[in-house]
């Protein structure tokens, strides 16, 4: 006998929306040469509101997301990673990067026909994956290739100078894609483009804190399909305009009281890329009643945020909003700069304890249970620091869980002992599988 | 009431039959085994072998099926026990069964065939953390036995040999395959197998000691599973984790089973 929900549930209205913008963004890039388009790549990190400045048919094909999308189909993941390693790259690197030039070398696009060569390559630079992967792209097809550093230290460090430093970058940013392009840079487009980034990464933040809502009304793994949208184009309007929507449905269910998972009693969060091909481990939780509310890589990696004046954690507010006009190239590219220094999942990079102490404010806020440490041996990035925010995260008195695995790499993730290791944390938990 | 736990190990079967004591003058119910029973399933299906097992233990204590108020499984096989109550993982069961035995144990060190782990415990034998090693043999028994068939040495003979060692000698080994090729190389430079013996079970305990730092080494520490039975690797696991004394349980292989069993019977009361 099935057991009785404790809460209502229904699907997301806008899920189906979610899935034709992200598909029609990958087809979007294939097809950007049929009306003299342009095409660009790198990271989805990267500061895509620069490139923006050459007009609206410029498309991008951003790493993380199209490896990602990759991971899902396991067979194709295979044979671009077997591709790399046939090439002489080891296996231990980036995996996402290893799936990339793996599709790059068999020429072979996951949306159909062949690989879409870019026209240039732009790329901010946070992890060493980062810089290498795009030389070797820019290399194999013979584009130019532009790369930021942003590691200018933690944001609470941050000063004018530091600033300063990526802004300047910025502007020769915009002469390097003006030369290589041949194109004629319009401020007017990149001002629309760094302002409707700021709104969907604000409001995505947003839609994240509405989780804190108990029942919650997003899981995991749908979160996962919907901050995927910041990580192609984030500071495209379909972007914004869609995670406003989203925020307005997200907040109905919190108002009506409409929960991910029916029967939720225990609320987890999780660390870094899950991987990819074995999602069923959040349903997998879902059988004790267990949702994964988000993690910092589901909040912070796109999500811009800031200490509101009650203490709470929420979107960070928008130069807009506060009034501050933004009408030329440079103010808007301290600000841009700025913003996205703040990016919560980019401090880790300096100090282990910056991500211990986001994720303890989250475990509290979010009124979290414990947390499920992926040690992700695709990402050095992510996984950086990972054992210490274990350590951090125990001694403050939540329970942890680790798992190994990879993001994109099946070859290192055993379901089977992942499921037995949520068993045992669930039974650390107090909890007991629910009726079926 | 008796109650029954049966550890469905990677390597062998472990069944045992618990019951109530009423101890004289003491309110509380205690528990005593009434028989146990290992098997190695050899050719056998896991879900047969646990059929036939248990029934072999309850033959030998004189008893049938229905005298058995509840059966509660653990172990990589648990699930293959289709006649279980209940199946619980192997922390919750080691926990419980480590603390059963030794009521002062707040970390438990199983170390079976198939996989090492730390367990952190309250004193009610409910585990509070727990790590342990993943896809990777190094820190688990087949390790040391796979060793030891690399020295052409029994696995009591090779635990034995390791104590007249007092060499220390450093292996790196990540896997039972690489440890394997360092053997070798140990073997080809003509040193003695005790010296190899100690640096394998150092490696093993070196490697189980880390997993257990991840939940903290707390006062008293107690070591379960097969390998206690291994007199070398309990040396060397002492000497990595620092501390004085390791509590050892008679039937340590047993103790998860123990701990299922004393579930069982919890839950019944």
């Amino acid at each position: 006998m099935n057991a009785p929900a404790k809460y209502p549930s229904e699907p997301l209205k806008l899920w189906k929306k979610a899935k034709e913008l992200r598909e029609q963004y990958y087809l979007n890039y294939a097809r950007a040469k049929e009306n003299g388009g342009l095409r660009w790549s790198g990271s989805a990190w990267a500061l895509d509101a620069i490139p923006a400045g050459l007009g609206d048919d410029v498309y991008s094909l951003t790493g993380e997301p199209y490896a990602a999308s990759i991971a899902h189909d396991r067979k194709f993941a295979k044979s671009c990673m077997d591709a790399a390693e046939s090439y002489g790259f080891a296996r231990d690197l980036c995996s996402y990067m290893r799936i990339y030039w793996g599709g790059l070398h068999l020429n072979k696009y996951l949306f159909g026909g062949e690989f879409p060569k870019p026209d240039f390559i732009f790329q901010s630079q946070i992890c060493c994956s980062h810089s290498k992967w795009y030389q070797h792209v820019a290399k194999v097809d013979k584009v130019p290739d532009f790369y930021l550093d942003v590691g200018v230290g933690p944001y609470k460090d941050l000063d004018a100078s530091r600033v300063a430093y990526v802004a300047n970058q910025l502007h020769d940013a915009i002469e390097w894609l003006e030369k290589v392009t041949g194109r004629k840079y319009d401020d007017e487009k990149m001002i629309a483009a760094v302002k409707n980034e700021m709104r969907s990464t604000s409001r995505w933040a947003d839609i994240c804190a509405l989780n804190k809502a108990i029942p919650a009304p997003l899981d995991e793994k749908t979160m996962y399909s919907l901050y995927c949208l910041a990580t192609l184009q984030k500071s495209a309007k379909w972007c914004a305009d869609f995670y406003d929507e989203l925020y307005d449905e997200v907040k109905d269910r919190v108002a009506r009281g409409i929960a991910a998972v029916a029967n939720e009693r225990c609320r987890v969060i999780s660390d870094t890329q899950p991987p990819w091909g074995f999602l069923k481990v959040f349903r997998y939780l879902e059988t004790y009643g267990a949702v994964s509310v988000g993690s910092l890589y589901t909040f912070g990696l796109e999500g811009i945020w800031e200490d509101k004046p009650d203490g709470s954690w929420g979107g960070r507010t928008t130069p807009m909003e506060k009034g501050i006009e933004i009408r030329d190239r440079d103010t808007a590219l301290r600000l841009y700069a700025e913003w996205n220094l703040s990016k919560p999942q980019w401090q880790h990079f300096y100090d282990p304890q910056l991500k211990t102490d986001m994720m303890l404010r989250i475990v509290k806020e979010w009124k979290c249970d414990g947390v499920m440490l992926h040690l992700n041996r695709g990402c050095e990035g992510l996984s950086l620091g990972i054992m210490e925010n274990r350590l951090g995260l125990s001694k403050a008195g939540v329970p942890v869980m680790t798992f190994e695995g990879n993001m994109g790499d099946e070859r290192e993730f055993d379901e089977v002992r992942t499921q037995a290791r949520v068993d045992g944390f669930m039974e650390q938990l107090g909890l007991r599988k629910l009726a079926a | 009431m008796i109650t029954a736990g049966i550890d469905m190990g990677s390597r062998t079967i472990k069944v045992v039959l618990l019951e109530d004591l009423k101890v004289e003058g003491a309110p509380q119910l205690n528990y005593a085994v009434r028989k146990a029973q290992i098997m190695f399933p050899g050719e056998l299906d896991q879900d047969q072998a646990a059929e036939r097992v248990y029934d072999d233990v309850l033959a030998a204590a004189g008893l049938k099926r229905e005298d058995v108020a509840a059966v509660y499984a653990t172990g990589a096989g648990r699930k293959q026990v289709k006649f279980a109550a209940d199946a619980v993982t192997e922390m919750t069961a080691g926990a419980r069964g480590a603390v059963f035995f030794f009521p002062s144990v707040r970390t438990v060190v199983d170390v079976g065939a198939e996989e090492g782990r730390g367990i952190k415990t309250d004193e009610a034998g409910k585990p509070t953390d727990f790590a342990g090693n993943e896809k990777c043999a190094a820190g688990a028994g087949s390790f040391a036995e796979a060793m030891s068939r690399a020295l052409q040495l029994s696995l009591q003979d090779f635990g034995e040999a390791s104590l007249k060692s007092d060499k220390t000698i450093p292996m790196n080994a990540q896997c039972t395959v690489f440890a394997e090729s360092e053997v070798v190389s140990l073997i080809h430079a003509s040193t003695p197998k005790e010296d190899i013996a100690k640096a394998v079970l150092d490696a093993v305990a070196s490697r189980v000691c880390a997993m257990v730092r991840r939940v903290g080494i707390e006062n008293d520490v107690a070591l379960i599973g097969g390998m206690v039975h291994n007199a070398g690797f309990v040396a060397s696991l002492k000497a990595a984790m620092g501390v004085d004394e390791l509590k050892l349980p008679e039937m340590p292989e047993y103790v998860s089973a123990v701990g299922c069993a004393l579930l069982a019977a919890e839950t019944r009361h």
